[in-house]
Parts: structure tokens; sequence; C-alpha cells
């Protein structure tokens, strides 16, 4: 039956992360949830098929699920021999264990919020928290996630042992965070998702830009993130980021696999769908009056999207949008991409200044888009001999092969220039 | 769940303050270990002498070999610890947060392995 095996892969690309969200909850481990819900998936790949999907899938899988698990609890306490704990066990998994539940259209808790802080904790490393991320709440195997990061498959493995396991012996809690910490937790949840996007949108090595992906995955878990907390505006702003980014995928590469800058990009190719919905939520988020960062560079964002043309772009408004987003981070990236803002708005001899200045004391200098900024600003100064330096430097900065062809390219048309002037 | 709260500090600085900076540190010490005493989190802790106290002491090939000076020379070094009993880790964090040499060192925050079984393991 074709029906119950599309039916299961659905529900398990949207269902996984709720439901191993609650039995972590009940198992207060994150192997023994995982390995309930794998051994409930089995069951259902089974029993789907011979009976058809039940009405209420999620609820089906929760069910044999927390059974499995039960199951597993009393294993695990016979071979220890602890009969009064089994009977706590049972007593306390007993609601998710009545049959009953498999056809009603039950509502089931939602522990998704607690998981996502717990993979994000600050206690565990960037890489474990992705990788936790990915693994538990985007329900992404740990093969998928491997090859997503172009790892081999053990390295992966062993940072999710390792993950799992720190949780376990440090004690970090299976709960949303405290008021006064809340902010600063949330943030690191932004983060891990905001880094799994610009994982797939520039891939930092390999020969494609995008890896489509990551990006929608990153997608997925930033709508996951609005639906849990509706009224934070950075959660807000961080889903319009990247759908107005991922609006432009289309156009950023060309048929020949090049990069293809901003400016240049066919706007047609753009995603209207994406733009649209992003715009909405910029809006939605900066009518909650908290501005943060991620809403600012949303609504950057939402400008370029806007403009018909390259040439119609509102460049005041994005040198605004840069000087009110430079108040909140002293980030020289940002510097560096205020300067370029100011470049197409008062002329290059103006934003090389503040792009000097935003890369001093050799702060940028391992940026390869510091250089390709810089090169850029100083050809059309007709700089052409600094600029073939600066472009040789940036060259030897990124290991993405699709930005390197693009700066080679960039090269060779500022040595023919200069070749035609000497 | 027990956790070890290891207090690194620059032993220089701490030597470098004023006396009354000194005591009133103690005292914010002293009003930090009796609140845990009463709301059941403290289990032992104490000041260590400085690291020029400090002798390390190996046996290697069954023989004992005893050398002046700590494990490791570091810029912040061990100067106290704090057991304590927390819920479990963001509890921990907030007590280590509280503790007056969080805010010029640092508070290395360990769990204490506790089961027999996880002690062989």
């Amino acid at each position: 039956m074709p029906e119950a095996h599309a039916t299961l892969e659905q529900v398990f690309r949207e269902e996984y992360g709720r439901i191993i969200a609650t039995l972590i909850r009940h198992a207060g481990s994150f192997d023994l949830a995982e390995e309930a819900l794998n051994e409930a998936f089995v069951s259902a790949a089974a029993s789907w098929e011979r009976d058809g999907p039940p009405r209420n899938p999620g609820a089906w899988l929760t069910t044999v699920a927390h059974r499995k698990l039960l199951d597993a609890v009393r294993r695990d306490k016979t071979r220890a021999e602890k009969q009064s704990e089994i009977e706590y066990e049972t007593s306390r998994l007993q609601p998710f264990a009545e049959p009953a539940l498999l056809e009603e259209p039950v509502e089931y808790p939602d522990d998704r919020l607690r998981l996502i802080f717990t993979c994000c904790h600050p206690s565990l490393n960037r890489e474990a928290q992705v990788a936790l991320t990915l693994r538990t709440l985007g329900g992404l195997t740990t093969t998928e996630i491997a090859h997503a990061f172009l790892l081999p498959e053990t390295t992966l493995a062993q940072r999710l042992v390792r993950a799992k396991q720190k949780i376990r012996l440090a004690g970090i809690p299976y709960e949303v965070p405290s008021l006064e910490r809340l902010n600063d937790r949330l943030a690191a949840v932004q983060a891990v998702i905001y880094l799994i996007f610009n994982e797939g949108y520039s891939a930092s090595s390999g020969e494609s830009l995008v890896r489509n992906d990551l990006c929608a995955e990153a997608i997925r878990l930033g709508r996951v993130l609005c639906e849990l907390l509706p009224n934070e505006p950075e959660n807000l702003g961080l889903l319009a980021l990247m759908l107005l980014q991922d609006s432009r995928r289309r156009a950023r590469v060309n048929d020949r696999g090049e990069l293809v800058t901003l400016e240049e990009q066919d706007r047609t190719l753009w995603d209207r769908k994406e733009i649209e919905e992003g715009v909405r939520l910029v809006e939605r988020a900066l009518a909650l009056r908290r501005t943060g960062r991620y809403q600012l560079q949303a609504a950057i964002a939402a400008v370029h999207c806007e403009a018909e043309t390259a040439a119609a772009t509102d460049w005041r408004q994005i040198v605004a949008l840069y000087e009110r987003l430079l108040r909140m981070s002293s980030s020289p990236i940002v510097a560096l991409n205020y300067a370029a803002a100011v470049a197409m708005s008062d002329g290059p001899e103006t934003g090389l200044e503040l792009i000097e200045s935003a890369g001093a004391r050799g702060r940028l200098d391992k940026y390869y888009l510091f250089h390709a900024a810089r090169a850029d600003l100083l050809r059309r100064l007709n700089r052409l001999r600094e600029a073939q330096a600066a472009y040789e430097q940036a060259l030897s900065l990124t290991t993405n092969q699709v930005e390197q062809n693009y700066i080679r390219k960039r090269l060779a048309e500022t040595n023919r220039d200069s070749t035609a002037q000497s | 769940m027990k956790y070890m709260l290891l207090i690194y500090h620059e032993e220089q600085s701490w030597n470098a303050i004023s006396e009354p900076e000194r005591q009133q540190i103690y005292g914010e010490f002293r009003k930090l270990r009796s609140e845990l005493q009463s709301s059941g989190h403290w289990v032992t802790g104490s000041q260590l002498q400085s690291i020029a106290t400090a002798t390390s002491v190996r046996v290697r090939d069954g023989k004992e070999l005893i050398t002046d000076g700590p494990f490791a020379e570091t810029h912040e070094a061990l100067g106290g610890y704090f057991l304590i009993e927390a819920a479990n880790l963001d509890e921990a964090t907030s007590i280590a947060a509280r503790i007056p040499s969080a805010r010029t060192g640092t508070i290395e925050v360990r769990p204490l392995v506790e089961t027999a079984v996880e002690a062989v393991a």
C-alpha cells in the first residue's frame, strides 16, 4: 500500500521532533527515547501497510512509542531486579499506553520547547548543538546530517554520542530556562538555526554554493520556533531573514554554476511567495517594537527584494537600517556591509574609506568578502593594481569553488582593463 | 546531583588588593555559604593556601616522585572549592555565578561521579 509508506514518511518528517520531545521527558534519556521511537516506526511500517494508516498517525506513533519505552524500562529494571521501580515507571507511563488513544484525535503535549533549549544549551559546543538539533528536533538521520556537513558519518555519530553523554552526566536540565535566562538562551537557539541556514546557503567548502536541504531544514526549524514562541519578534525576524535570503536562491547561481551578485541577478527568478511571507513577517515583528539584529537584517533584505531593478534599490533606507544595526552590533562584518551600502548610496570613495576602517587592525584580514568588496571598490575607482592584489588575497581565503570562480572572473576582467590602459 | 565548583583566580591580583577589600570579599563568601547552608545546597568547601604551598606527587614504576609546585602552572590557579548539591546544571551554574570570584576569575563546574556503576565505566 503506497499510501501507507507516503503517510509514514510524511509523519516522520512532521512529527518526529514533537514525539521525541515528549518521549525524552518521560524516559529522561535521549537514547531510550530514540530507540523507542525507532521501534514504533518499524511497527508502523508493518501495521499501516497491512491495515492502512490510522486516522491520527501522530497519536498512533506516540502511543506505540510510549509502549515500547515502557517495555524497555521494564526490561532494564527486571535485569536490575528493581520491582518497585517497575511499578513506579508503569504508573508514570500508563496514560500514554491506553490503546483507546490509537484512533482518537487526541492532543498530546508539545515538549519541543524543552527539547530545543536542551539541544542548544550553552554548555554544549556549537557543533554539538547543531548536530543534536538536526537529529532530534529536525528528525534528520545521522547519515543525512553527515552528508549535509560533508563529514564522515562516524565523526557525526561520535559527536552525537558525546553530546548526549554530556547532557546525562552534567545534568543539563530538560526544561524551558527561567525567565532571567530566557533571552540569552533564545539567542543561542536562533544562532544555531541561522548557522544551519548559512551552512546551506553559502556552503563553506565543496562544489555547490547552496545546499538546499539545510536551508529548507533551517526554515522549518525557524517555523517551529515561531509556532512555539510567536511573540518573540526576533523569532519572526529570523524566519523572515531566512525566507528573504532563500527567495534569491535560484538567481544566485547561473546555469554554469557561477555566482551572480545581487546587482546582476535576474529578479524574475526570485521566489515571490517567500518574499511576500518574509515581508509580512518583518512587518509583524517590527510592530512588536523590540527591534533586534535579525529583524533589521530581514528589513534590509526586504528592501532589496522589493526593488524592481538593482538601480531602483532604496540605498538610503538600507544605509539607515545598517546604521541601526551597527548600534547593536560591533561586528566588523556588519561594518563591512554598511560600507558597501554607503558605497552604493554615496559613491565608492566614501565606501572605501569605511571599508578600510571596518578592516582596521587586521580584524577582517581572514575574511574573503572583505578583500573582495575592497577589490570591487578599488576597481570602480580605477585603482586597478590595488584591486588585483585585493582579489588575489580574496582568492586565497575561500575554499568554495563557486566563490573562487567568481573572483577569478573579476580578476581576469581587472587584468584586462589594466593591460588596456598601459 | 553533586557538583564541584572549582574556583580559579589570579593569585597575584588577589594578593594585590587592599585589606578592607579582601575583608569585604571574605564577608561575601561567608554570606553565600550561610545562604547555601540554609537552602540545602551546601555540602562543603574551603579556600586553599596559595600555589606557593603546593606539592605534586607522582608514582612511576613504583617510585614516588615528589616535586615542588602545582600540577600545572597556569595564569589562573585553583584557589578554593565548593561542593554543592543541585537539581541540575542550570541550578549549579546559578550558584557558581554567585561566588564573588566569578566576577574576576572563573568557576569550573564539574559533576561528581555518583554511582558505583559509573565510577567503574
